[in-house]
């Protein structure tokens, strides 16, 4: 690519995207500063960030806030049950849509279930959750499994799919049997799929163990939000909905780190 | 040339039902194929050569009549009748030596086994130094090489074509012509040849079978005695065109019938 110079080039240099979110800060803090909200119910972007820290470090004094420190053991909680629970629907939910995918009878069996009761929204399972696994772990890994099992299994199930006849055709023709063209074939040409499944799924976990925190459990990010929005801590609140925000993107992208990973072939592919 | 024909088409009919409606692609087509012989199927497009060779592959299952492959039916698919298709269908998530070795590896076979061999066959179809890429890093023409050394190395007993050099250009086309003629003369294997260039069947084949529009017959089948060792060159020759001449009257009364059955 040729160097430019010039009004072009110039304005593709301006740092554009920081331009919203700096607006938006700005708005923020002359909002709780001019008094154009009610006082004491919205905090400046300094107060989240200094609460935010000490909620991390620990308040310098020995003090009685609940929340000093508390930060690193809140976010291994709900991200600990966000991962099995992934797992949990990854390793269900995977097998299952390659089977759903690739056998005739396994969809007219599995199929019209998993479709009747997807729309059934997550959080409308939990008094169910709770009913039958109490205020446990088990409810939370319940109702994530559930969210992330839905978009692995119906993304799995598209990308088996989608296999290209030729190449089923071509790996018959060089002896290769089921079981080789399920795992060799049909898996490896459904992965990009698997992938976006896997990806989905980890968005929805991440949502699922929010609200199961917030009732089904009393520890995670999720039970922090609840009971400082309960005792009047909006700075933690806005903490902790930026802490849920930044885990999710983390997640989001060694997934995408992962799939680019195994997907090196279709790189090429775009590059082509 | 043995007695028995190694493939065996014994008046094949084949329907397809097209938006409930029946659609005769083949009508009572026979047609033997000798051991070491290269047989191409010429015809228009359309005149069902493909669905042909569909059912030679075992993708594919005749309506009525038989398709035997060394006096047996064939039911299956199987690695002694390979295909070269017209995409070269390679899998994308494999390098080049793992696509050529996959129906090697497939059947269990020890590298040790057949390390030399694919080595061999690898230089002979001009990719060595190509092993370690990925089909998206090769042109069409180089596609479609991986696509003939992965049959070559299993040593079939018969290779189908289906008009595997189809989606190539001009250049690369008559490139990979002499390839194909140079590993025929080596290796000697039945090809079965599918295609509609005329040039391309005479140039290549033992005989040509030319086919009718759909629904597909063999309208006759020529013997082509060029002799061998053969290169481009031939295809300037007197002889050449002569023959030319006389496959290019019979299809094109083909086409010009397949025009208008379409246009109808």
């Amino acid at each position: 690519m040729a160097t430019s110079t010039g009004p072009r080039a110039s304005r593709r240099r301006f740092p554009w995207p920081v331009l919203l979110p700096l607006a938006f800060l700005t708005l923020w803090t002359l909002a709780v500063h001019r008094h154009w909200v009610v006082e004491g119910i919205i905090p400046s972007p300094v107060q989240v960030v200094q609460s935010w820290y000490w909620w991390i470090f620990g308040l310098p004094t020995r003090s009685m806030s609940p929340y000093s420190g508390t930060w690193v053991a809140a976010v291994l909680y709900s991200s600990r049950r966000v991962l099995q629970g992934f797992l949990l629907a990854s390793l269900v939910g995977i097998p299952l849509g390659l089977f759903v995918g690739w056998n005739r009878l396994v969809a007219r069996l599995v199929d019209p279930s998993i479709q009747l009761l997807r729309p059934v929204p997550i959080t409308a399972w939990l008094p169910f959750a709770i009913a039958v696994f109490g205020i446990y772990d088990a409810s939370a890994l319940f109702l994530i499994g559930l969210g992330a099992f839905y978009p692995i299994v119906v993304n799995t199930t598209h990308g088996v799919r989608d296999t290209n006849l030729l190449l089923l055709r071509a790996a018959r023709m060089m002896g290769a049997g089921e079981s080789t063209i399920l795992t060799k074939v049909v898996f490896r040409s459904a992965l990009p799929s698997i992938f976006t499944g896997l990806r989905l799924g980890i968005g929805i976990a991440w949502t699922a163990v929010i609200v199961a925190e917030m009732i089904a459990v009393k520890s995670g990010l999720g039970y922090v939000l609840w009971d400082a929005y309960y005792v009047g801590r909006m700075d933690i609140c806005v903490a902790t909905m930026l802490s849920v925000g930044l885990l999710g993107f983390v997640s989001d992208r060694a997934l995408q780190l992962l799939a680019n990973f195994v997907l090196r072939w279709r790189t090429l592919e775009a590059h082509a | 040339m043995s007695d028995r024909p190694v493939i065996e088409l014994s008046d094949v009919w084949k329907t397809f039902d097209k938006g409930g409606r029946p659609v005769e692609a083949l009508q009572g087509v026979s047609v033997g194929i000798a051991r070491n012989e290269f047989a191409a199927i010429l015809g228009p497009s359309g005149c069902g050569k493909s669905t042909l060779l569909n059912m030679v592959a075992g993708f594919d299952a005749p309506t009525r009549g038989a398709v035997r492959f060394d006096g047996e039916l064939v039911r299956t698919p199987s690695p002694r009748r390979a295909v070269v298709f017209q995409e070269p269908a390679l899998f994308p998530w494999y390098t080049v030596l793992d696509n050529i070795t996959f129906g090697l590896r497939t059947r269990g076979i020890a590298p040790s086994a057949y390390r030399d061999r694919v080595q061999t066959i690898i230089e002979q179809v001009g990719l060595q130094g190509f092993e370690s890429h990925y089909p998206a890093e090769l042109s069409g023409g180089m596609k479609q090489r991986v696509g003939i050394a992965r049959v070559l190395v299993m040593e079939p007993d018969v290779l189908l074509m289906d008009e595997p050099f189809g989606s190539l250009d001009a250049q690369t086309r008559s490139v990979m012509q002499e390839l194909l003629l140079s590993v025929w003369e080596r290796h000697q294997q039945t090809v079965l040849f599918v295609t509609h260039d005329i040039e391309e069947a005479l140039l290549l084949a033992d005989s040509v079978s030319v086919m009718t529009a759909r629904p597909g017959r063999i309208k006759k089948r020529l013997a082509i005695e060029l002799p061998r060792p053969r290169a481009l060159e031939v295809t300037t020759s007197p002889f050449f065109n002569e023959l030319k001449r006389e496959v290019l009257a019979l299809i094109r009364e083909e086409s010009v019938k397949a025009a208008v059955e379409r246009a109808r």
